[in-house]
């Protein structure tokens, strides 16, 4: 088994082909698109590939360490320009194509006219734990 | 296996732990392994219990004491403070007459002690007055159970010094209580009906209006729970919730302790709550709400704590009660920051007609609701009134 993380994006993805904002969905899209990515996760579940499920607010700072005594830097909100994710989705599955396969389905999630958003999310492999047998 | 008796009999039994001269943090952990074995070998069904079961069901109080006893000695043999303990076990007292003072109600103090953060008082009171293992309560709060034991053992740290014997604040312990009750749930213990049972017990211990109005104030709210939410898990607003799903015993109970409280005129915040809560609860359709007696109630509120929160809350009475222009000028004087606020300005002003401000500030709510469901349901409103002005 291995892990990857299915990362959404608020921006910095390039652009989805059906790009209409949420708020300009009929509400009955909008409850079609929150029942495809509930079953979807459902179904995760049940075949014991969902690992975790997290969504992000938009805004954010950054921070650093600004020496001893000194309180931390901030620099925020973050820019318009700045990639920005908006959540995460881990899985643990057998093989990169099925990691491929359950991205692709997540990506057809249905938004305006109940067609789907084809939507970019990035696929990133975890790095795993070093083998017990190596020889 | 009865765990609703298991969790009630936890603060007796770690109470008579501590009386018999064990400390408090080694106590709390032998009750918390007695608990985690009560629910290993109780038998699920008592009627059905082999004679070799029945003990625990005859005196599942003694059961737990002489189990957790037990478990505490083990824990103290294998201490670095072994000898002082040992002696203990010499001059061990036989499970007696109850001691004068209520252990049950010293716990609640001690786990709400100041010196503890809001998460570790919540957590320890959790786990001693509420018996909740600390998986539960790990599972609760969405963290690691590793994570949960640390919490709690750094609240024992922290409490240590403290004397179990000292009255303490009533005011302190019904915020966490409240935190508690707000959390909802996740996982498999309803946090709203734990936090319900734990502030019941409190108010048969303490005469207190305040702990009594926020009895009231978890009923009424509670009562509502299962319109809260469409089969779809999408919210539903107050006005819009079928009130027939309402849980009328719960209202009559809470309207009940509410009115008694009010009657000895030690007006209290989580008093006032209970009393717009019971206002809502009392309207049999949203628009025979009586929204000028919920505006006065808000005026005492402000009166009692001065929180921007419930200023905010009032701007939407008062558009309820005056009308939107009035609420939308209420809403006026606060600051634009404020959590929610974008929400309230959004309801107004489609109230007051404007749809196209209204969508703008529903979608700018949604970027910053502090939750999915609610992010979900101002999208919905910001959708639903941009789908009706394109056609």
């Amino acid at each position: 088994m291995a892990k990857y993380l299915l990362l959404k994006h608020y921006r910095g993805a390039p652009a989805p082909v059906n790009d209409v904002p949420m708020d300009q969905w009929t509400p009955e899209e909008i409850s079609a698109h929150m029942q495809y990515m509930r079953d979807f996760a459902a179904r995760l579940q049940k075949t014991g590939e969902f690992v975790d499920s997290q969504a992000l607010a938009p805004e954010g700072t950054f921070v650093r360490y600004d020496g001893e005594g000194r309180q931390p830097v901030t620099d925020g909100p973050f820019a318009e320009t700045k990639d920005l994710i908006a959540g995460w989705m881990v899985i643990d599955v057998d093989s990169y194509e099925r990691a491929l396969e359950l991205a692709g389905e997540l990506s057809a999630a249905p938004g305006a006219g109940g067609k789907p958003i084809h939507e970019w999310l990035e696929l990133r492999p975890f790095l795993g734990c070093p083998p017990t047998i190596t020889e | 296996m009865d765990e609703a008796l298991l969790r009630s009999l936890t603060p007796k039994v770690l109470g008579i732990l501590v009386r018999r001269g064990a400390d408090f943090a080694a106590a709390e952990d032998a009750v918390q392994d007695a608990l985690v074995e009560a629910l290993r070998v109780w038998p699920a069904d008592p009627s059905a219990s082999s004679s070799s079961s029945g003990y625990p069901m005859r005196d599942p109080k003694g059961w737990l004491v002489t189990v957790a006893w037990r478990k505490f000695i083990d824990a103290a043999r294998s201490d670095a403070a072994r000898r002082r303990r040992e002696s203990l076990v010499e001059e061990e007292p036989v499970p007696g007459p109850a001691p004068a003072s209520d252990d049950t109600l010293q716990l609640y103090f001690l786990c709400a002690h100041p010196s503890l953060t809001p998460s570790s008082a919540v957590a320890l009171t959790l786990r001693a007055v509420g018996g909740l293992t600390t998986r539960q309560i790990a599972q609760a709060y969405l963290v690691p159970e590793a994570t949960m034991a640390q919490r709690i053992s750094r609240a024992k740290r922290t409490v240590a010094g403290a004397r179990f014997d000292q009255p303490g604040d009533v005011a302190t312990v019904l915020r966490v209580l409240y935190l508690v009750f707000n959390e909802g749930y996740s996982g498999d213990v309803d946090l709203a009906a734990e936090a319900i049972r734990l502030t019941r017990q409190l108010a048969a211990r303490v005469d207190d209006p305040e702990v009594a109005g926020l009895l009231a104030l978890m009923l009424l709210h509670h009562a509502r729970r299962a319109a809260r939410t469409a089969p779809d898990g999408s919210l539903v607003p107050l006005a819009e919730q079928d009130r027939g799903r309402w849980d009328t015993e719960s209202i009559a109970e809470g309207v009940g302790i509410l009115q008694a409280a009010l009657a000895r005129d030690r007006l209290g915040e989580f008093q006032a709550q209970a009393a717009i809560a019971a206002l809502h609860a009392d309207a049999p359709t949203a628009e025979e709400t009586d929204w000028v007696q919920i505006v006065e109630w808000y005026d005492e509120l402000t009166r009692l704590t001065d929180n921007p929160v419930v200023r905010l809350n009032r701007a939407v009475a008062v558009g309820e009660a005056d009308g939107p222009r009035a609420g939308l000028a209420a809403l006026a004087a606060l600051d634009a920051s404020l959590p929610r606020h974008a929400a309230v300005a959004a309801y107004l002003h489609e109230r007051d007609g404007d749809l196209a401000t209204a969508a703008r500030l529903y979608a700018e709510a949604a970027q910053k609701a502090p939750n999915l469901a609610e992010r979900d349901h101002l999208t919905r409103q910001a959708a639903r009134l941009n789908a009706h002005r394109s056609h």
